[in-house]
């Protein structure tokens, strides 16, 4: 198949093709919404059966940090939002410069991600031989990026938790288990998206996208959007539901 | 009652007879279907065989009357299957008020059973006729299945929960039972007999001792039939290692390594014994695969266990030296 | 009265100078190649190499059998060869075959178009099988797999021994494989149409690849996670589907078998497709109701998603569960049975030949018919309380997996062979095949619904000594089967260099396929063909050089004129 322009040889015309390429560019996401949905479907089952270690591990997380994330990743649709509109009109400059601003805060959602990551490693919560859902509490002078009235509120919320469960911790640790699952996949294909950004910042500051053909930015902004979403989802399942009982 | 054909086991259970009804009911029905679609597809082939190279067939395309029929009569005989089944079913799931509770747990790669009164056996479960019993599963390690064919039941045994099967014995003798559900190697060997009794006669198999052997002195026997004595001789002076106080502590490798003594390495050790050669002795030990069950590999466990509080020798023992670690 | 389809008229036929074949040459223009035509001789070499793998354990499995006390081989070496027969068989063979091969060579030119929607995303769907394929053959090679192939914890995760983690991995990664494939093919069948190539005109074959594509990609990704959590847990220890941590390994069967049921669908939907060809091709008229098959495919594949705890029945769920599954399963046979009618019926005021192809297609028809009425057994719950786990099961789903998808597979074959290589097989060599095919398979599996009636379980290395005149039975057909296989993997080699030169349209068939040269050229279709005709039309077609003009064929029981 040779290319005539930018047609590919398998196709008839250009609408033909732009509407092929969204179309598997839909059905790629449902793919998707079905993979996530295996293990969202997991963790609801496990919250329902272990409610108490799951509001535990709920508690454990920061809302601060996961609510800037949330708005990180909602201005991250909006300026990728705004690219794909700067292709359609064809304002080829603006291009380059809202696919920036997307990657910029996609790397800001990674820093944050890191920082609760890190905080996870150094709090003992990461499933394997350490793991204590216990440590901060009986460790405070460890934790101590948690205030004395967050750590109190801590205290109490496991004192309960352990009287209502006497298998806290393992259970406790199928809560992080999918924190990491889940968090780390949706990491994952943000990553994937991040690449995929460079890749059109780079054909963008070369002009290739016009208000002629721009089925790059569009199905990229469609794939943006959909690990977005994910991340709607998963902020209230991990950080919002019942973190208090 | 007695099977009507050769293709169906024996019916020692209030189940089989609804089983085997039910089977002949959806047996023929599936035979009547079967038939008729074949014999219309051979007459159609022979009657509409092609007569000349370049013939065409008709231009019938379909019929709705005929669509809506074959959908709707299907759909109706399949109600009544799975109506039938289900009734079925849900006698099978449904266990009476008054039933006689029996224990069962499985692991790899045996049953162990609990009758009421405590006594217990391994691979085997001894019930009274016609009376309703249940049974209690439970598993120590991965999914198994307790199948027994002649009385067409069967439930999973999963770890981390309990199931229960219940079921009338009506027809006294000995049946198989076996794993039904792939648990790892001897998957196929972990079965044994379900004998029916009369209640008499299960009764006073109740209150015998005599079948009820204390695993440790089944174990001790072993050990001297197997010859394991004319090697591990107790007061370490033998070519092996003595046993005394070996169970449970830790025990110096020949690679300086040193491993717990619990189950696991005993078995292996009397299975795959050149896998852990302890220090100072030879490979020499045979290994037993093959020619010890499980069942002995725990009665000799058992015994074993039972030396733990036998003087350990100063030389030849099979325990580390205090040294090597804390126990 | 077994005449021949073809129409052997005017001079001997050539193949044309320039087709896809010959278009190129050296390894790189196949490794490289974005022809879809091509790509699905890649897969045709690989399904092939993984079905020869899976039926070397399959024949290790029936001769360990002969005996029933286990003399050939160790407990532990029979459990990898039924477990890697079944995982090489159901994921590198069935699920691929008949879609990868015949689906990507065929739709593209039933469509009328140049390719599929996405050439380099098909050629990227070959390659992560091949890697998929990998991880699973290093598997078998650093001891192989014994969990059974459908990976249940804790054995799998926690107690077994063997190399575990590659093998998932193998899987996982050729999940993408199936997923890309279904995505390309629910594509191009919307936008890839030629022009007049509406929806009803399509033939049912891509019907039914649609069907099965829908369920490719809704259950693939699910089985995706599974084993990722599954292999998760293996390998650090997560907890999900183990009960000492508080994990439920029912928790990991619903999710298994969420996609695994549906995928037996991926398996037999295509092959109903073949079927759906070659009975109107060799019985010269319309498929019957060509609505309702069309929408029995659609009907399957979305009910076909309802029904996964059927294979859960005993694991101690809930009876109110177990009766809506139960229900449910009855319900997705009756559009499975409203294609047999439809096949049978179409037989009817037809113009029957009975070469290889229709061979397979009657084949189908029987087995299918067993495999499928046995389901029913199963789906019952009076029934499958005593036959869950048994040989019962084993036989059920080989009737429809090889009695099935296999026939269906072969049968595609033959009939696409001159389509796809330019020349024909030998016929009467081919004929024999077949027969000995439906014998063999028949002698191996019958005896298995007794066996497993009478009580033995599956996955047994040992069993008692009264169940060993069944077991030889099953041996002995099976190596008649083999025989079976071999013949034409070796015939239809041959006649790929060597077969008589088949010319456009052997049969000849109504498809747009068929209106090409054999093989086609690289491009397809010279100028973009315009439909203007219905499926199976065989009185429409002048072209078909057919005798149309005769009196025409009465059909029987029916009105000569259809109404639908």
């Amino acid at each position: 198949m040779h290319r005539t322009g930018a047609l590919y040889g398998q196709f008839e015309t250009l609408e033909q093709q732009k509407e092929t390429a969204s179309l598997g560019m839909w059905i790629f996401l449902v793919t998707e919404v079905m993979f996530f949905g295996g293990i969202m479907l997991a963790y609801t089952i496990n919250r329902h059966t272990y409610y108490h270690a799951f509001a535990m591990g709920s508690q454990t997380l920061s809302i601060q940090l996961g609510t800037l994330n949330t708005g990180v990743l909602l201005a991250s649709s909006f300026t990728m939002a705004m690219a794909v509109w700067a292709a359609q009109v064809g304002k080829k400059k603006l291009i380059p410069l809202f696919l920036a601003l997307t990657i910029v805060l996609g790397f800001i959602f990674f820093g944050v991600k890191y920082v609760e990551y890190a905080q996870k490693f150094h709090h003992h919560l990461v499933p394997g031989r350490n793991f204590d859902i216990a440590y901060c509490v009986n460790n405070p002078s460890q934790c101590e990026d948690i205030n004395a009235k967050d750590m109190e509120k801590e205290r109490e919320e496991l004192t309960a938790a352990m009287e209502a469960d006497p298998d806290l911790n393992a259970h406790a640790q199928l809560y992080y288990s999918a924190y990491f699952g889940m968090t780390g996949l949706h990491a994952l294909h943000m990553i994937i998206g991040a690449g995929l950004l460079f890749w059109l910042l780079r054909g963008s500051l070369a002009g290739r996208f016009s208000a002629e053909w721009n089925t790059p930015v569009d199905l990229v902004g469609l794939y943006w959007h959909f690990v977005d979403i994910v991340w709607i989802y998963l902020f209230p399942l991990l950080y919002l539901i019942d973190r208090h009982k | 009652m007695q099977s009507p054909l050769p293709f169906f086991p024996v019916q020692a259970s209030s189940f089989a007879g609804d089983v085997d009804l039910l089977f002949t009911f959806i047996l023929l029905t599936c035979l009547l279907f079967a038939v008729l679609v074949t014999l219309l597809a051979i007459y159609a082939a022979f009657k509409y065989r092609r007569t000349s190279p370049g013939e065409v067939g008709s231009t019938v395309e379909g019929n709705l009357p005929l669509e809506i029929g074959w959908t709707l009569i299907p759909l109706l005989i399949s109600m009544v299957m799975f109506a039938w089944g289900a009734v079925v079913y849900v006698n099978f799931r449904t266990a009476p008020k008054d039933t006689l509770n029996i224990y069962v747990v499985g692991k790899q790669w045996m049953w162990k059973s609990q009758q009421p009164n405590g006594k217990r056996e391994i691979n085997e479960l001894h019930v009274p006729v016609n009376r309703d019993i249940k049974l209690i599963l439970g598993s120590e390690d991965v999914i198994h299945d307790f199948y027994v064919p002649a009385f067409r039941a069967k439930m999973d045994v999963v770890p981390g929960r309990y199931n229960t099967l219940w079921f009338r014995p009506t027809r006294i003798g000995k049946y198989h039972f076996f794993c039904s559900q792939y648990c790892g190697t001897n998957h196929a060997e972990m079965g044994g007999w379900v004998t029916v009794m009369d209640p008499a006669e299960y009764a006073a198999w109740l209150s015998d001792e005599a079948g009820d052997v204390n695993p440790a002195s089944a174990g001790e026997k072993l050990f001297t039939q197997l010859a394991c004595v004319t090697c591990h001789l107790g007061n370490g002076t033998g070519r092996a290692p003595s046993l005394n106080g070996v169970y449970g502590g830790k025990v110096l490798l020949a690679d300086g390594t040193t491993v717990t003594a619990d189950d696991a390495y005993i078995r292996e050790s009397i299975l795959q014994p050149k896998a852990k050669i302890v220090a100072g002795y030879q490979p020499v030990m045979p290994t037993f695969q093959g020619l010890v069950s499980e069942e002995q590999i725990l009665n000799l466990t058992a015994y074993i266990k039972s030396l733990q509080s036998q003087p350990v020798p100063a030389k030849g023992a099979g325990v580390a030296p205090a040294t090597t670690g804390k126990k | 009265m077994s005449t021949s389809s073809t129409i052997n008229t005017g001079p001997a036929l050539k193949l044309p100078e320039k087709h896809y074949l010959n278009a190129s040459y050296g390894i790189r223009s196949w490794l490289l190649t974005t022809d879809h035509k091509r790509i699905a001789l890649l897969y045709l070499a690989s399904v092939t190499f993984f079905f020869f793998i899976g039926g070397f354990f399959a024949m290790m499995i029936r001769l360990h059998l002969m005996s029933p006390y286990g003399t050939l081989l160790s407990a532990d070496t029979y459990n990898r060869m039924f477990t890697m027969h079944g995982v090489t068989m159901v994921f590198f063979f069935l699920i691929p075959s008949i879609p990868a091969v015949l689906g990507n060579f065929l739709i593209p030119l039933m469509v009328g178009a140049k390719d599929l929607a996405f050439p380099k995303i098909n050629l990227l769907s070959w390659y992560i099988y091949i890697i998929g394929g990998s991880f699973t053959l290093y598997s078998m090679m650093t001891g192989g797999l014994d969990t059974g192939w459908t990976f249940y914890t804790p054995l799998s995760t926690i107690y077994s021994n063997s190399a575990v983690a590659p093998a998932v991995v193998g899987v996982f990664i050729t999940g993408f494989s199936s997923i890309l494939t279904g995505l390309n093919f629910l594509v191009t069948v919307h936008t890839m149409r030629a022009p007049g190539m509406t929806w009803f005109r399509l033939p049912l074959f891509v019907w039914a690849h649609y069907a099965t594509s829908v369920v490719m990609i809704l259950g693939t990704p699910v089985i995706a996670i599974t084993l990722g959590l599954a292999a998760m847990e293996r390998v650090f220890g997560l907890g999900f589907f183990n009960p000492a941590m508080g994990g439920d390994p029912i928790l990991f069967q619903h999710l298994f078998w969420f996609y695994s049921h549906p995928a037996v669908y991926i398996m037999i939907l295509p092959a109903m497709g073949v079927i759906s060809e070659l009975i109107p091709t060799f019985a010269r008229k319309k498929l019957f109701g060509y609505h309702f098959v069309a929408a029995a495919s659609l009907a399957i594949a979305v009910i076909g998603f309802l029904v996964w705890a059927h294979h859960m029945f005993l694991t101690g769920q809930s009876t109110y569960a177990a009766l809506a599954f139960s229900f449910l399963t009855f319900l997705v046979a009756i559009p499975s049975a409203v294609k047999v009618f439809n096949w049978t019926a179409t037989l009817f005021g037809g113009s029957i030949s009975f070469d290889t192809p229709m061979l397979y297609a009657f084949g189908f028809l029987g087995l299918f018919l067993v495999g499928g009425l046995t389901g029913l057994f199963l789906g019952c719950l009076g029934i499958d309380m005593h036959v869950h786990d048994t040989y019962f099961v084993v036989a059920h789903f080989h009737y429809i997996m090889v009695g099935g998808a296999v026939m269906g597979y072969l049968g595609g074959l033959h009939f696409w062979w001159p389509k796809i290589t330019g020349r024909k097989y030998p016929e009467w060599l081919a004929r024999i095949a077949a027969l000995v095919l439906f014998v063999g398979f028949n002698l191996t599996f019958f005896p298995q619904f007794v066996l497993g009636y009478l009580g033995m379980p599956r996955r047994y290395h040992v069993y008692p000594p009264e169940f060993q005149v069944y077991n030889v039975m099953s041996t002995a057909g099976a190596s008649i089967l083999a025989v079976g296989y071999l013949l034409p993997m070796i015939y239809l080699m041959w006649a790929a260099f060597y077969g008589e030169v088949a010319g456009n349209n052997p049969w000849p068939a109504t498809g747009l396929e068929w209106t090409t040269p054999s093989p086609p050229p690289t491009e397809n279709f010279e100028v973009t063909p315009v439909v203007t005709w219905e499926a199976y039309d065989f009185h429409n077609r002048p072209e078909l050089g057919l005798d149309v003009l005769g009196v025409p064929r009465h059909g029987g029981m029916l009105p000569a004129h259809g109404d639908d």
